[in-house]
């Protein structure tokens, strides 16, 4: 069995840091390391994207890749977009729209959605389709999940401007 | 990189090279890969720069998808590999999947061998023996095995720099965007008028291994881009595969989708060319 490694990062700003064997996953070191467990495991072959997260500013898939290599980066969960109690305006506009129903697939759904928003702040409905394919959801049927982010990037373009 | 050929030697095959990680640690997620030791390349630097001189392109084996995505050197001197980007997977994916990856693993159904295969590109390949250049055409010997030795990384992916001129698609099958391509055609081609001066036909997800078409080619070459010619290159290109047979489709399935979408390929590649130009 290889020896535990150290593992010191930034996670949603602040500095954090774990030990665990090289093998381990890093979705399951920001869940049973870091006690982070809003984002979540669900397929852990990276096909539905519940375990999206912010790698070094880009979205990434935390079920196939290992803890060690996230050694020095700075990570963002669904635990660092609201803003103490004030929501993130995408999850705010998740909230308005209704767009979860059982809610497992939205931590992975709104990284991804503000990954994509980077990359194409006003995006058209098929746009939209194809970015958050990227994760799937098995209750909505992804309508209000448009709608939202349709929503959520309006508000986005009027802060910064 | 000396490090890491080291230790890849030192495990005779026991152990995996780890890049983007987007199809290797599924497999051992799964525990359908089982390596004794992991050779992480995203530790080693100056594996991810893109750059070109004297007609030729060379691109880091770690270059990400994402970042070949969104190059501008690749929109002007390889528009068809970014194309290719926006039919892999997912952009969470792209941002860890890496050109080296995708090709070592060689997977079937995978966009960048394909365009590979049609832009008759090759890799350079570091091993204890030192360095190697290997052609597409002598790269992809089955599925998710190359001509690649045990003990040899991908270092560098080199592509001749298309022509400005040159018209370019891809035209793919899939159930879901993003999904593996059950069928998928890429091509290019160089043309004066109604005459087509080269073309450039390759497959993916349709036989074992990506292929390039070139007796379709040929007949392009030699009787232009009429309707008629369009036609018979697809049917010779139907023609010329060997499809696989799998829960996606039959092999049947996937040899009509090899003329169907060589087809609209070309025609793809003529149309928006003949937009660019009156743009």
């Amino acid at each position: 069995m290889p020896e535990a490694v150290d593992i010191r990062l930034t996670v949603n700003g602040k500095a954090r840091e774990g030990r665990c064997e090289p093998r381990k996953l890093l979705v399951d070191f920001l869940r049973e390391d870091l006690g982070l467990t809003g984002t979540h495991a669900g397929c852990e072959h990276g096909v539905c994207g519940a375990c999206t997260i912010f790698f070094d500013g880009e979205a990434a898939r935390s079920c196939i890749m290992f803890a060690v290599q996230a050694n020095g980066v700075e990570l963002v969960t669904v635990e660092g977009l609201a803003n103490g109690e004030k929501l993130h305006p995408l999850q705010q506009a998740f909230h308005e729209h209704h767009a979860l129903q059982c809610g497992f697939c939205t931590p992975g759904m709104l990284i991804a959605a503000l990954d994509f928003l980077k990359v194409n702040p006003d995006p058209t409905e098929d746009e939209i389709r194809e970015g958050i394919s990227a994760v799937l959801c098995r209750c909505t049927g992804y309508v209000n999940i448009v709608k939202a982010v349709k929503a959520g990037a309006e508000v986005m373009r009027r802060l910064t401007p | 990189m000396d490090e890491a050929l080291r230790i890849l030697g030192q495990y005779q095959g026991e152990a995996r090279v780890l890049a983007g990680g987007q199809s290797l640690v599924p497999m051992m997620n799964f525990r359908l890969a089982t390596p004794v030791a992991i050779v992480d390349l995203n530790r080693v630097a100056g594996l991810s720069e893109i750059s070109d001189a004297d007609g030729v392109v060379r691109i880091g084996a770690m270059a990400r998808q994402r970042q070949i995505e969104f190059a501008p050197l690749i929109a002007e001197k390889l528009p068809l590999l970014g194309a290719a980007m926006r039919w892999i997977g997912h952009l969470p994916t792209r941002t860890r999947g890496t050109i080296g990856g995708s090709i070592a693993h060689a997977d079937p159904a995978a966009e960048i061998p394909m365009v590979l295969q049609t832009l008759a590109g090759e890799v350079v390949v570091r091993g204890p023996q030192g360095e190697r250049r290997i052609g597409a055409s002598d790269l992809f010997l089955s599925p998710l095995t190359t001509s690649l030795a045990a003990e040899e990384i991908i270092t560098e992916v080199r592509f001749p720099a298309m022509p400005p001129e040159a018209c370019y698609a891809i035209e793919e099958f899939a159930r879901r965007k993003g999904d593996f391509a059950i069928a998928a055609i890429a091509v290019m081609l160089l043309r004066d008028g109604e005459r087509c001066t080269m073309a450039r036909l390759a497959t993916a997800g349709i036989g074992p291994v990506t292929v390039r078409l070139r007796d379709a080619e040929v007949i392009l070459e030699e009787r232009g881009l009429s309707e008629a010619s369009i036609t018979a290159a697809a049917d010779k290109a139907a023609e010329l595969v060997e499809p696989m047979s799998d829960q996606h489709g039959s092999a049947d399935f996937r040899r009509h989708l090899t003329g169907v979408l060589t087809r609209r390929a070309v025609q793809k590649a003529i149309r928006e060319r003949a937009h660019a130009g009156s743009g």
